[in-house]
């Protein structure tokens, strides 16, 4: 489980987040919704320390996170994987060194193993044959599906995915889904997900967080989003006909 | 504007701090640093010897024309291009070259990595990105700027004869006599010195620039040029230090 509790972060005097406290579950999808520029990202990289937080505690299960030095954070770095908004493959290494280079770095395994590791992340996310690719020959599809496969490479406890199916078609961005879905479900980890993506939401939203103007709005799940008389809830929920469509069903 | 000087000395000084820490795993840095000697060395000896060649020839040809007069010896005009190859030319300008074609590239290399949020997926991985990123090309600069420098003044010592002969300014033999007299060795230590400072003080202030860029592409940009103009000033104003001190 991750935790939240009363989480402020302001950029000068631009106040982002305004006292967030919310849980993430162990084995599900918790997602988090909200606006573009609602402070999805700044909330997840608070969570995983890109950010320092002005006041408030981040705590993974029972470890205060927000409190460590950065080598204390290390130990839980080596649990989380991370999948960001643009991917962020190093453009100077290969996708097998891609996937490689967090064991190279913090394991004594032997170049076999790595690469057996590599072909297995790659085969979960599937991919194949392309292995020493470099991500600028990858498309953006691809690309996202690197950086999972990268992100789940040092078996990771905690997964964070900013937007993971943004500028996809929308069945890629079902394959995505149901594939971070998938592996959350397998691996027992605590999942949490950015997205504005009604898809989405209604697919895998185990645990739903909708972040509005700084603060937490409406907390729910895929089955209760739909029912729920939240103004301003239903204003992002049903902004699309389609959407509009499901809630008159 | 003193006070942004100010924050970004500190901010500065904080990250060398910061790239001065423990690597996670020595091999990898090794690697690394092999890798960085091949971008940044390799990849400059053609420009060096260039220019170190061309700027040896004038450099001979206007001692030449200086010395018109009988009351001084030919030779002089090898041991005057000497003296300034040594002293001058090869260690300071071009450090500058350098810090032109090593800096912009670290810069913006470094750039893209902060706005494609390469840098914040090392810190997620575990990895210090400064040390990471820093550490090996500053390591590889200073080991390897040192080696152009010596070459460029062979080069540069060179191209001052190959001028004074084709031109029948010089006699070669005076010219060799003249490169060859009143030999300092203090004179190379001077220059590497100052050869091994610069190196640190091009890839530590670019790279600097390229770590704390902000936005996109536009600021990649910007954060190389930034990279280049203040490196190139460190430089100067260094040169000036290391020269009173070391010759006083
Ligand atoms: N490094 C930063 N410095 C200053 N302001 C920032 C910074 N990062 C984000 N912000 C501001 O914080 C607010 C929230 O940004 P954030 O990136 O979290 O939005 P988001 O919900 O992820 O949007 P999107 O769905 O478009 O990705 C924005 O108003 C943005 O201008
Ligand atoms: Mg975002």
């Amino acid at each position: 489980m991750i935790e939240a509790g009363n989480v402020s972060k302001s950029f000068g005097d631009h106040l982002v987040l305004d006292g967030i406290s919310v849980k993430f579950e162990t084995g599900k999808c918790n997602l988090i919704i909200g606006q573009s520029g609602s402070g999805k990202t700044v909330l997840m990289k608070c969570m995983v320390g890109l950010y320092e937080i002005d006041s408030g505690k981040v705590m993974y299960d029972d470890r205060v996170f927000s409190r460590m030095s950065f080598d204390e954070m290390k130990v839980i770095r080596q649990e989380l994987g991370m999948l960001f908004q643009g991917g962020a493959l190093f453009d100077s290494m290969t996708v097998e060194e891609n996937i490689i280079f967090p064991l190279s770095m913090f394991t004594d395994q032997s170049p076999e193993q790595k690469r057996d590791r590599a072909n297995f992340c790659l085969s979960r996310v599937k991919l194949e044959n392309v292995n020493k690719l470099y991500p600028s020959e990858l498309s953006g599809g691809m690309k996202k599906r690197v950086a999972i496969a990268r992100a789940i490479g040092m078996n990771p406890k905690y997964l964070f995915c900013d937007e993971p199916n943004s500028g996809l078609d929308p069945h890629t961005a079902n394959v995505i889904d149901n594939l971070i879905s998938e592996l959350t479900q397998e691996y027992n980890m605590t999942t949490v997900i950015n997205t504005h993506d009604m898809n989405s939401v209604i697919e895998i939203g185990d645990k739903i967080a909708f972040i509005h103007k700084g603060k937490l709005w409406w907390e729910g799940d895929k089955d209760t989003i739909l029912k729920s008389d939240n103004e301003v809830l239903n204003e992002f929920v049903f902004a699309t006909e389609l959407t509009r469509k499901l809630k008159q069903k | 504007m003193i006070r942004g000087f100010l924050f970004q000395l500190g901010r500065y000084i904080l990250l060398i701090r910061q790239v001065f820490k423990r690597p996670e795993k020595q091999s990898i840095y090794i690697r690394q640093i092999i890798i960085e000697m091949e971008n940044l060395g390799l990849d400059s000896l053609g420009i060096v010897a260039f220019i170190s060649v061309f700027m040896g020839a004038v450099l001979c040809i206007q001692m030449a024309f200086n010395v018109d007069t009988p009351l001084i010896p030919l030779y002089t005009i090898g041991f005057a291009t000497r003296q300034s190859v040594v002293l001058e030319f090869s260690p300071t300008i071009i450090s500058l070259i350098l810090a032109g074609k090593v800096g912009s590239r670290i810069s913006s290399e470094i750039g893209t990595m902060r706005v494609t949020e390469q840098i914040d997926a090392l810190e997620i991985i575990g990895i210090n990105p400064a040390t990471y990123l820093i550490f090996p090309k500053i390591v590889a600069s200073m080991f390897i700027n040192p080696i152009l420098i010596m070459m460029s003044m062979i080069l540069a010592v060179f191209g001052g004869w190959l001028a004074g002969s084709l031109t029948g300014l010089v006699p070669s033999s005076e010219y060799i006599y003249g490169i060859k007299a009143f030999f300092e060795v203090y004179d190379i230590y001077y220059a590497l010195i100052k050869a091994v400072v610069f190196a640190f003080l091009i890839v530590s202030i670019s790279g600097y620039h390229g770590f704390y860029t902000k936005g996109g592409a536009l600021e990649v940009g910007a954060a190389s040029t930034k990279g280049v103009v203040h490196s190139s000033m460190a430089i100067i104003v260094f040169n000036l230090i290391l020269t009173k001190i070391l010759l006083a």
